[in-house]
């Protein structure tokens, strides 16, 4: 099959200042919530989703922290070998907080599922949402739904979505691949 | 580079810089876990762990227990007193049968150099070595160099004393390997009938005046007088010993340098180190002992399921 773009750069910009929106009406000024990105790619969602927003509400002290669910993977014994943890990066105390947990592709709803597990090892929040740029709506296997959705994308199994960042990638770009694996 | 080179952790000395350079990354990662309210990760929780400690230790013991248990890894203790071992079973016998019972990983201390290495070559579980007789305490040499990274930010290039009994000592033969490899150099300090013959050998320099070697060094690791390992007189008495190569505030102090003073313990107050040294901001002894947690961690955490 031949690669398609679904989002390129301007659509993901507007997709995501439409997704700053949504989180705004729902979370006012952010006085008590905070961003947190999972490690490694949701990273760089998490990054322009806390800048824009602290654009929007002029405000530079929205808490934002990274991630890294590795350790709590349920798929560790199936691997060849030892997968390596990214940086945790949380300073801020989790009890009472309202997080926004961000991830680029929600697929099968495992990597979520691991994550809420660690964000419980930081404390106890007052609610956790979810936010993702891509979901693949037919392919999940647990029941996960996220509150905030950039596209919704029926693929196939075969297919995989790349999402791609002008920091590390070039260019702001969601595509649709043959997965080679 | 994401899997190390070995199998199993037998000794310092097979291991990769790179393989070094792993462990210390991941050992990065579980500090970190250790100072969240909830120290425990379910990483290793389909694994089964055995401690088999066929000689005394409270420091070693506790640290891999805790480490095992931080990983949600299923672990069991086994002691040689009040086991059949009494009752002339061998090693290797006790083995299979706790293998036999499905247990994937084993961590094992024995008074006889070559143990862990010995039962590698008949088992297939991953074994890490809790330090065997006078050859190797691979996790030891992990957490010194961890802790001197931790403190100075890189090993290379620096100044690394170690003082005493390095003949009997496993800490040594695993700090040593570990320096050099790292990118420090190494220099031992002791009474000659303590020191091995032609150490020299290994790239390691020899130094019998205490005072000239804290004068060269940046870091001095102070051992353990090991009396039990001691079946003839090496040193005329503790006293004697003391006098020459204890480490004190006194001699500290008239050296003009801010030297970090490590001690793999348990520390015979007195002895090889005074508590006016000990317990001084100049001793990273403590965290030390807080590193080998994470450092074990890293061990099993990359070792775990490896075949």
């Amino acid at each position: 099959m031949q690669p398609r773009v679904i989002l390129d750069s301007k659509k993901l910009n507007l997709t995501i200042t439409r997704l700053c929106h949504q989180l705004i009406e729902q979370h006012k000024d952010f006085a008590n919530s905070a961003i947190i990105g999972v490690q490694p790619r949701g990273v760089f969602l998490a990054d322009r989703i806390h800048k824009k927003l602290g654009e929007i509400l002029k405000k530079k002290t929205i808490p934002y922290g990274k991630l890294d669910i590795t350790f709590y993977r349920d798929d560790l014994h199936l691997q060849e070998k030892p997968i390596l943890a990214d940086k945790m990066d949380i300073e801020f105390t989790l009890e009472g907080k309202n997080i926004i947990l961000v991830d680029d592709v929600l697929y099968t709803g495992r990597t979520i599922r691991a994550a809420l597990d660690a964000i419980l090892a930081y404390g106890r929040p007052d609610d956790v949402e979810l936010l993702v740029l891509i979901d693949r709506r037919l392919q999940r296997h647990l029941p996960i739904q996220a509150k905030y959705v950039g596209k919704i994308i029926d693929s196939i199994t075969s297919e995989k979505v790349k999402v791609e960042w002008k920091e590390t990638d070039g260019d702001d770009k969601v595509w649709i691949v043959e997965d080679k694996d | 580079m994401s899997a190390l080179s070995q199998k199993h952790l037998i000794g310092l000395k097979p291991l990769l810089k790179s393989d070094i350079d792993l462990i210390f990354q991941t050992a990065d990662n579980f500090k970190e876990v250790l100072q969240r309210p909830i120290k425990k990760v379910p990483s290793l929780r389909d694994i089964t762990i055995a401690n088999l400690f066929f000689e005394d230790s409270t420091r070693t013991r506790i640290s891999f227990e805790l480490a095992e248990k931080r990983l949600s890894a299923d672990t069991l203790n086994f002691s040689a007193s009040g086991s059949s071992v009494k009752k002339g079973e061998t090693l290797l016998d006790t083995v299979r049968n706790i293998l036999a019972m499905k247990v994937d990983m084993i961590v094992m201390r024995h008074s006889s150099s070559g143990a862990a290495n010995f039962l590698s070559q008949h088992i297939s579980a991953n074994i890490i070595n809790a330090g065997d007789g006078t050859h190797e305490h691979p996790t030891q040499g992990l957490l010194d160099g961890y802790s001197v990274r931790e403190k100075f930010g890189n090993l290379k290039g620096l100044n690394y004393l170690i003082i005493g009994d390095i003949k009997h000592s496993r800490v040594a033969g695993s700090d040593i390997p570990l320096m050099l490899k790292m990118g420090a150099k190494v220099k031992v300090c002791g009474p000659p009938t303590l020191i091995p013959k032609h150490i020299e050998e290994l790239g390691v320099s020899y130094e019998p005046n205490l005072r000239k070697a804290l004068e060269w060094c940046d870091v001095a690791n102070v051992l353990r007088i090991q009396l039990e390992r001691m079946d003839i007189k090496f040193i005329p008495s503790l006293r004697e010993y003391s006098l020459f190569y204890g480490v004190n505030r006194e001699l500290l102090d008239s050296i003009n340098k801010d030297i970090t003073i490590m001690h793999p313990g348990p520390i015979n107050r007195g002895v090889e180190l005074n508590s006016d040294v000990a317990d001084s901001k100049q001793s990273i002894i403590l965290q030390q002992v807080e590193n080998g947690v994470a450092i074990r961690m890293a061990a099993l955490y990359l070792l775990a399921g490896r075949n």
